[in-house]
């Protein structure tokens, strides 16, 4: 078969002189299709003075970048910010905190959400449903200066509520926030608080394209509504549970340190400085821009490894990729 | 689904009931921070100072938002976050609508290539130092200009609008042109007025993230003029508190630091609030038609 169509498409060769040629047709092309690059041209114009543009400047991080040469002219110093940065405690130090908090939610985090929608779809009151997500979905829209916000206040070691609670327990008042060791449970405990609710439409999404005859061959044998949420519904929708898992995974080196930039101080470093945090210090605040960007380099790369690792493996489990 | 099918066995019912309990009782939990602040930007300051508030207002009073509502930075942040707000949001459907149409196009040369193009920026980024740089280098340092433009265009946005225009049957797009429509046309007046829910996604994400964002208005506009409300939030919260002089001025007043800034958090709470309805229909469809797929 194959033979024959190459052969019918060889046959009219002979009418190659009347052939517009490769370079023609593209002409014709964009005579005909001008419109839609003209459409194309703000944003690629845009991703490229906005996005591209300070792919170029990343290469601060191997010169000894000095505000008055500029980008260009600053001479190389090679892989020396690196080495800088592999000696710095701080830095170590910032790496294995984003590592672990990273973990720590995941492993604290993850599960939520799924527990969640598993629940919201044995509520039978539409009603109570609907009001009740209505509210475990707000706190998604809320800004990160607010949530920080209200948890410095509750928090606060005079007035605030979680401390009025310890006093009259007959505990004494903790200062949470310039402990080091509460930082994390505040911190992942606020993260799960505010996403929870939302991340778990997801899965609700995935438990209303379950089959309702599994449901039914169920009930005629007999099973419970508890049982059936364990053995059918939680199956049904492990391949959406291990897909978002290995984004999670993905994404580990991602923390919302705008959050952390809002809640941490100089007494809780130790336990709460992270990567992003610490460029924003060194470099932002700092104004050791050369350095930071190499910092930023570093975990740019890993994140792009594990991020691109997550995406094939994830097509493994399903048709669909993630991109 | 499991429906309301199979509720004859006790041990059912018993499930359902505590189930029911126990979501109630996560709701609550996530109501609760929003009524606690709120209960406390209503109380006195001497009652807020003394950790007596719970869950309602202690000795009512309005103080702290007659306070609020007289400082000049309030409103001049809250001004440049609705205009933020509004232009940031025009300015990112200029570029997403346009853009998303023609990278829906299947006669797009080199469609893989502009996909990729878009792709890539939501896999590698080149990081805050490089960003910043390039934003003073360009003179958008302390400029309005920068904060629209510098946060225009969004990968996940413009592939979700992307996806949505690709779905769009071509016959449509082929009809438009036997009757001599232009792509501006096409796109006008075929494809906008079919995308409404998408482009109402889009535009929701846009004016959530414009309202919300601090952190680049923090790192870019030096000038207190135009900082927006999330900014001025930030200083109240974290840097007057600190500060002993504000402090002791508020010692004797109705109102204390705790119930001024609960009054700023409520004031910037309430549009998120007013147009949340809309949010939570568009959003829930957003994130199922964006999340996956090419």
């Amino acid at each position: 078969m194959a033979e024959l169509d190459r052969t019918a498409e060889a046959e009219p060769a002979t009418y190659t002189i009347n052939q517009p040629t490769r370079m023609e047709r593209i002409i014709d092309h964009l005579k005909a299709d001008w419109q839609i690059y003209l459409l194309l041209a703000p944003t690629v114009i845009w991703m490229l003075l906005f996005l591209y543009k300070p792919m170029y400047g990343l290469q601060i991080a191997f010169k000894d970048y000095s505000v008055f040469r500029g980008i260009a002219a600053s001479p190389w110093v090679g892989f020396e910010h690196f080495e800088t940065l592999f000696t710095n405690d701080q830095f170590i130090r910032a790496i294995r905190n984003t590592v672990t908090i990273s973990a720590l939610g995941l492993f604290f985090g993850f599960p939520v959400p799924i527990l969640l929608a598993l629940m919201f779809n044995e509520v039978l009151s539409q009603t109570y449903k609907k009001v009740t997500q209505t509210i475990v979905y707000l706190p998604h829209f809320i800004s990160s200066v607010i949530i920080a916000g209200i948890v410095i206040t509750a928090f606060s070691p005079s007035a605030g509520i979680v401390n009025s609670l310890l006093n009259w327990l007959g505990l004494d008042s903790i200062y949470f926030l310039t402990r080091p060791e509460w930082f994390r449970p505040i911190f992942i405990g606020t993260g799960i608080w505010q996403e929870a609710g939302f991340s778990s439409i997801v899965y609700l999404a995935a438990i209303s394209g379950v089959s309702p005859t599994l449901y039914e061959s169920a009930v005629v044998d007999g099973a419970s509504r508890w049982q059936m949420m364990w053995k059918i519904t939680l199956p049904s929708i492990l391949p959406t549970i291990i897909i978002m898992l290995i984004i999670r995974i993905g994404n580990i080196l991602e923390v919302s340190f705008e959050m952390i930039i809002l809640l941490y101080q100089p007494a809780t470093y130790e336990t709460a400085d992270v990567v992003n945090t610490f460029i924003y210090r060194q470099g932002l605040q700092g104004g050791q821009y050369d350095l930071a960007a190499a910092a930023g380099l570093f975990n740019a790369v890993v994140a792009f490894i594990l991020v691109m690792s997550a995406n094939s493996i994830s097509k493994r489990f399903s048709r669909t990729s993630l991109w | 689904m499991a429906t309301n099918m199979n509720l004859y066995s006790r041990g059912d019912k018993i499930f359902v009931i505590i189930n029911m309990i126990l979501i109630g009782m996560f709701a609550i939990s996530a109501l609760y921070p929003f009524i606690y602040i709120t209960s406390l930007s209503l109380s006195s300051g001497f009652e807020a100072r003394a950790g007596n508030v719970i869950l309602t207002p202690v000795s009512f009073t309005l103080e702290a938002y007659s306070r609020v509502l007289a400082e000049p930075m309030f409103w001049i942040s809250y001004g440049n976050t609705f205009f933020y707000t509004i232009f940031g949001t025009i300015a990112s459907l200029l570029f997403i609508i346009p853009g998303a149409y023609a990278l829906s196009r299947k006669r797009l040369f080199g469609r893989r290539f502009w996909n990729l193009m878009v792709a890539f920026t939501m896999w590698f980024n080149a990081g805050l130092i490089p960003f910043f740089l390039n934003m003073r280098d360009l003179g958008l340092l302390d400029s309005y200009f920068g904060i629209i433009i510098g946060f225009a265009v969004n990968g996940f946005n413009l592939i979700l609008l992307r996806n949505f225009f690709e779905a769009i049957p071509e016959s449509f797009e082929e009809a438009a042109k036997m009757d001599g429509a232009n792509e501006f046309q096409i796109l006008w007046k075929v494809f906008v007025p079919l995308s409404k829910p998408a482009i109402a996604t889009v535009s929701l994400f846009c004016v959530v993230s414009r309202w919300n964002g601090f952190f680049w208005a923090m790192v870019l506009l030096q000038d207190e003029d135009k900082i927006p409300l999330q900014v001025y939030l930030r200083h109240v919260i974290l840097e007057l508190s600190d500060d002993e002089e504000f402090a002791s001025s508020l010692l004797d007043s109705a109102y204390s630091f705790e119930t001024v800034s609960a009054a700023i958090i409520v004031c910037s709470i309430i549009p998120i609030l007013i147009i949340y309805p809309f949010l939570q229909r568009y959003f829930t469809q957003g994130i199922l038609l964006g999340g996956v797929k090419e």
